[in-house]
């Protein structure tokens, strides 16, 4: 019959829900259980204590960058964080211009320098290497200089007892480089001066006892040696302390590949790139082939150091006949020279893979700004003071509810235990959403966001008043409980979901304009709209619409909340059987009869 | 008391008992007027109490057991030995958490400053907190905030002109909005409240609220309003008014809900912890929804109905509703001398408006009643007796 309908399809969205919630369930249990979750929600740097330092980067002469920079700039940062060995730190971008580095404890200030320091990309010539590691090989760009780019070095045979350098960046072998390595070291100078600049000549190549160019082997001095021997690039701690300058040999590693560099001074800055493009290499008659390359060009002055440097280490052995670039004072690649380079149009190839071309092509780039990074803000936050924040939100969160739970069974008397248990299901599912957020998304719970979900009790609170009045309305004007409850639904329906609209509108716009903790607020203002929605839709109005089933509702009964005598419907209505409600005003006083 | 509270829910709903907000429109009004304008003047003459956000500037917090009753003393001899004296200023947060704000301090400094705090206070180092905040960080947060902000108005006001089909309504609940912002940040001013990045975000539910509310309260006025146009027994400011006053009950309960859990953050904030997120958050969401829940009834309303009182479909209506409500009246006059005995048993109160003064056969609000539902059932003949056939 005309009741059967709606009582069906409360029965199925209660069901529904249930699922949901045993879903939702079952995943935060699952992520507690065998991944990496855990069953509270993550909290943020406000509530847990630690610093947050907001970052915002510059080029050298000034301006303020852009988008696709600013990626770039986040991940230098992300690679400063790992490699001063800080755990559990994050780093996003906020907005379009500043940088937030999140470090879950309060940092020493070297930590500080670190991230903070300004960004340079540099050319050093490669004096020793210490691992077996895909040589790159770099090639002058056949577009441009028309020279075959395929050509093996042709320096192979002036090596002092090492095997030909390979063509292909595979066959490169430890035994090269370590070749190279020990012919440095047999000839250390005793009398080697502090000042770096070694006073004997430790290589057999080196011609005079000080290093004349920057590819002398006379620069690895004794401290450079014995820094290098002790370097080991697998600890994260050895990155800390590389010291970088620029007229100086540098000791250090990869960036990824596990290897460790003695380098040359700079030869060439990183702000003399022009461009750094990723793509698929084309051969002499223009037909792209299957091999991944970076196209590197210089500027002007780039172009001619570039030439100078390339011309020379074209001659050297392996592995003095590769230039390294290094970001922030780590090795990214470090490809040897095939040829000379005239025109500053250089083609990076070997092994690479389109998407580590890319992201190596973005790091190339990357040396034609030089960043530095302005601290906009750092704020440090004590985990007591966080803590204390947290527990009192709570509590005041409960102060809350309590009173909501008061005033609703006040208004509503027993319907609102119907509003107290769409609230509790409201903050379960909340609680889940957020816990497996959590695990999932990493989204962390800061005080904006605690702060957002109490005022969320008010909202949602209000759908279901919203609701309620509805229905009264209807009883009001003489209808029966269960023909009041899915008119009332359907008006009350229409306010509801226009008015969670604009909240979620505001929510969406805020979340993806606005930044910082005003974007944790939109996130859990969005959220908690939703959840309400949900709520009244799958929880709320079913529950009402079996409990009009209940003889206590549907008789009226005078603690119901739902008392026709009470709202004062007293028009003269049929109610079957050849009665009537009642007319007069001393009928409402007096037992009635019934809707 | 919610015996009569439920009453006056009905009175409220039949319009026995209603509150007269249209056709006194011009007081609250002028009263409106006059507190933008007071708000405006604060605006002019304070200036806000921007926080440290926004100024720039280094802020320490130390946790301690207990402050000690000379803490301000304490402070000031701990930074004024690492820096000038100049320029700080002292707070006791709560009970035991000294805040120190100062000049903008060089990372050292502020390591310094921190370490003699420590050492003052007797806590250990990572119990004070340092923060620093340059001076552009809260105005590019606040930048984009308001770029969001004219987004959303934009935004909003396309989607309630589409749910509504009416430009009006959107342009009203505006109105609300805006007077809701302008209010709520006059009081900032005028009490010289610390406006922080959080206060900043209460202001945006403010004014999400605001909306909110109007809405409901629109959502009514739309469905009598169109009933009223189509039958043409009340005029438009006699619908939006009855809409107001049938909303008035879920709008105290919704404030009043609404309040509370923000009253219970308010107050622990401000007993238990002092300045921060959580107070400032509360403290403009109090404010702000109660602004906002005044003018949603009080305010928003009337506005739409002076936005359109000069449209002929509401002008046509009005003539409409005068000759329908004038006959009835006529008709009234007539039966209650036939017959004294009055269908609602009570006399309609003075002042009230007209729509208290329904016919026989319609609901409270002028529904229709079937015809069956109106004369009850039939007699049916009786058939006599056995025993008398």
């Amino acid at each position: 019959m005309a009741t059967t309908a709606p009582r069906a399809l409360a029965r199925r969205a209660l069901i529904g829900l249930t699922v949901l919630v045993v879903v939702l369930g079952g995943v935060l249990g699952y992520s507690v259980i065998w991944g990496d979750g855990q069953a509270t929600p993550k909290l943020g740097l406000d509530l847990k204590g630690g610093t947050q330092i907001i970052l915002e980067p510059r080029t050298n002469a000034g301006q303020s960058v852009g988008a696709a920079q600013l990626a770039q700039a986040r991940d230098i940062i992300v690679q400063r964080v790992d490699s001063n060995g800080v755990s559990g730190a994050e780093v996003t971008t906020q907005g379009d211009r500043n940088i937030v580095v999140s470090i879950p404890e309060i940092p020493t200030q070297a930590v500080r320098d670190a991230i903070s320091k300004s960004s340079q990309m540099q050319f050093r010539p490669v004096l020793a290497v210490g691992s077996g590691v895909p040589v790159p090989t770099s090639a002058a760009s056949p577009s441009a200089s028309g020279s075959p780019s395929a050509t093996p070095a042709p320096s192979a045979s002036s090596s002092a007892g090492a095997q030909s350098p390979s063509p292909s960046p595979s066959s490169t072998s430890n035994g090269v480089v370590n070749d190279a390595l020990t012919a440095a070291t047999p000839t250390p100078s005793p009398s080697a001066s502090p000042s770096g600049s070694p006073s004997a000549s430790p290589s057999p190549s080196a011609s005079g006892g000080t290093p004349t160019k920057a590819t002398d082997l006379a620069w690895i001095t004794p401290e450079v040696q014995k820094a290098y021997d002790a370097l080991d690039c697998s600890k994260p701690e050895a990155r800390d302390n590389i010291k970088d300058v620029d007229t100086e040999p540098l000791v250090t590693c990869g960036v990824d590949d596990g290897a460790k560099y003695i380098l040359g001074p700079v030869v060439v800055s990183g702000d003399k790139i022009d461009n750094a493009t990723a793509g698929y290499k084309t051969n002499q008659q223009g037909v792209a082939t299957s091999e991944v390359e970076i196209a590197l060009s210089f500027n002007s002055a780039g172009t001619k150091q570039y030439a100078e440097i390339s011309r020379e280490m074209v001659t050297l052995p392996s592995p003095q006949n590769r230039l390294a670039a290094t970001l922030d004072s780590q090795v990214i690649v470090a490809p040897q020279f095939n040829s000379a380079i005239p025109d500053g149009n250089a083609s990076i190839t070997g092994g690479f893979t389109l998407d580590s071309a890319k992201a190596l092509a973005d790091q190339l780039k990357f040396g034609a700004l030089p960043l530095s990074f302005e601290e906009q803000s750092s704020v440090d936050i004590s985990p007591t003071l966080g803590s204390e924040q947290l527990r009192y939100g709570f509590l005041a969160g409960l102060v809350g509810l309590a009173l909501v739970v008061v005033y609703s069974l006040f208004q509503y008397r027993v319907l609102g235990f119907v509003t107290i248990s769409s609230i509790v299901v409201a903050g379960l599912l909340t609680y889940l959403t957020i816990t497996v957020l959590g695990w999932a998304q990493n989204y962390r719970l800061d005080m904006a966001g605690v702060t957002g979900l109490i005022v969320a009790i008010g909202f949602t609170a209000d759908s279901f008043i919203v609701y309620f009045e509805r229905v009264r309305d209807e009883l009001r004007e003489g209808r029966s409980l269960a023909s009041a409850v899915e008119t009332g639904w359907n008006r009350a329906k229409r306010t509801v979901l226009i008015a969670d609209g604009v909240n979620f509108l505001a929510a969406i716009v805020l979340y993806l304009l606005a930044s910082s903790s005003v974007r944790g607020f939109a996130f859990t203002l969005g959220l908690t709209t939703f959840i309400d929605l949900l709520v009244v839709f799958w929880f709320t109005h079913p529950l009402l619409t079996l409990l009009t089933r209940l003889p206590f509702f549907r008789d009226g009964h005078r603690l119901s909340g739902l008392d026709p005598r009470r709202l004062g419907a007293k028009t003269r209505t049929y109610a079957g059987r050849g009665r009537f409600t009642p007319v007069t005003p001393a009928a409402r006083s007096t037992e009635g009869s019934r809707v | 008391m919610s015996t009569s509270f439920s009453e006056l829910g009905n009175d409220l709903y039949t319009g026995k008992r209603s509150l007269g907000v249209v056709e006194h429109r011009r007081r609250f009004y002028i009263v409106s007027l006059v507190l933008v304008a007071i708000a405006v003047l604060g605006l002019g003459v304070k200036q806000l109490n921007l926080s440290l956000e926004f100024r720039g500037g280094s802020e320490f917090r130390v946790a301690t057991a207990s402050a000690p009753g000379d803490y301000e003393r304490t402070a000031r001899d701990a930074v004024g030995a690492a820096e000038d004296e100049s320029g700080v200023n002292v707070t006791l947060v709560g009970n035991n958490t000294v805040r120190v704000q100062t000049e903008r301090l060089s990372d050292t400094a502020s390591q310094d400053v921190r370490g003699t705090l420590a050492k003052a206070f007797d806590v250990p180092e990572q119990d004070v907190s340092a923060t620093f905040i340059g001076p552009s960080w809260g105005a590019s947060v606040s930048e984009q905030a308001l770029r969001a902000l004219v987004i959303f108005l934009i935004a909003v006001v396309a989607m309630l002109s589409i749910y509504f089909r009416n430009w009006k309504m959107a342009l009203a609940a505006l109105f609300a909005m805006i007077h809701d912002l302008v209010i709520t940040v006059g009081i900032y001013a005028l009490t010289g409240f610390e406006v922080s990045p959080a206060t900043m975000i209460g202001f945006l539910t403010v004014l999400g609220y605001s909306l909110y509310d109007t809405v409901v309260v629109f959502d009514k006025v739309r469905e009598n309003t169109a009933e009223a146009l189509a039958n043409g027994r009340m005029t438009f400011g006699q619908a939006a008014n009855l809409a107001v006053n049938q909303t008035m009950v879920r709008s105290i309960n919704t404030t009043v809900i609404g309040l509370l859990p923000i009253a219970a953050v308010l107050a622990v904030g401000s007993l238990f912890l002092g300045p921060g997120v959580l107070v400032d958050l509360s403290l403009v969401l109090f404010i702000g929804i109660l602004v906002g829940a005044y003018s949603s009834i009080f305010i928003a309303t009337p506005i739409l109905v002076t936005l359109r009182r000069n449209e002929p479909a509401v002008v046509e209506l009005a003539k409409r509703a005068q000759r329908h409500q004038a006959k009835k009246a006529k008709d009234a006059r007539v039966s209650e001398a036939e017959a004294p005995e009055g269908v609602d048993g009570e006399p309609v109160p003075a002042g009230s408006v007209a729509v208290a003064d329904r016919e026989e056969g319609a609901t409270l609000t002028g529904r229709a009643v079937h015809q069956y539902a109106r004369s009850g059932p039939r007699n049916q003949p009786k058939r006599p007796p056995k025993s008398k056939r």
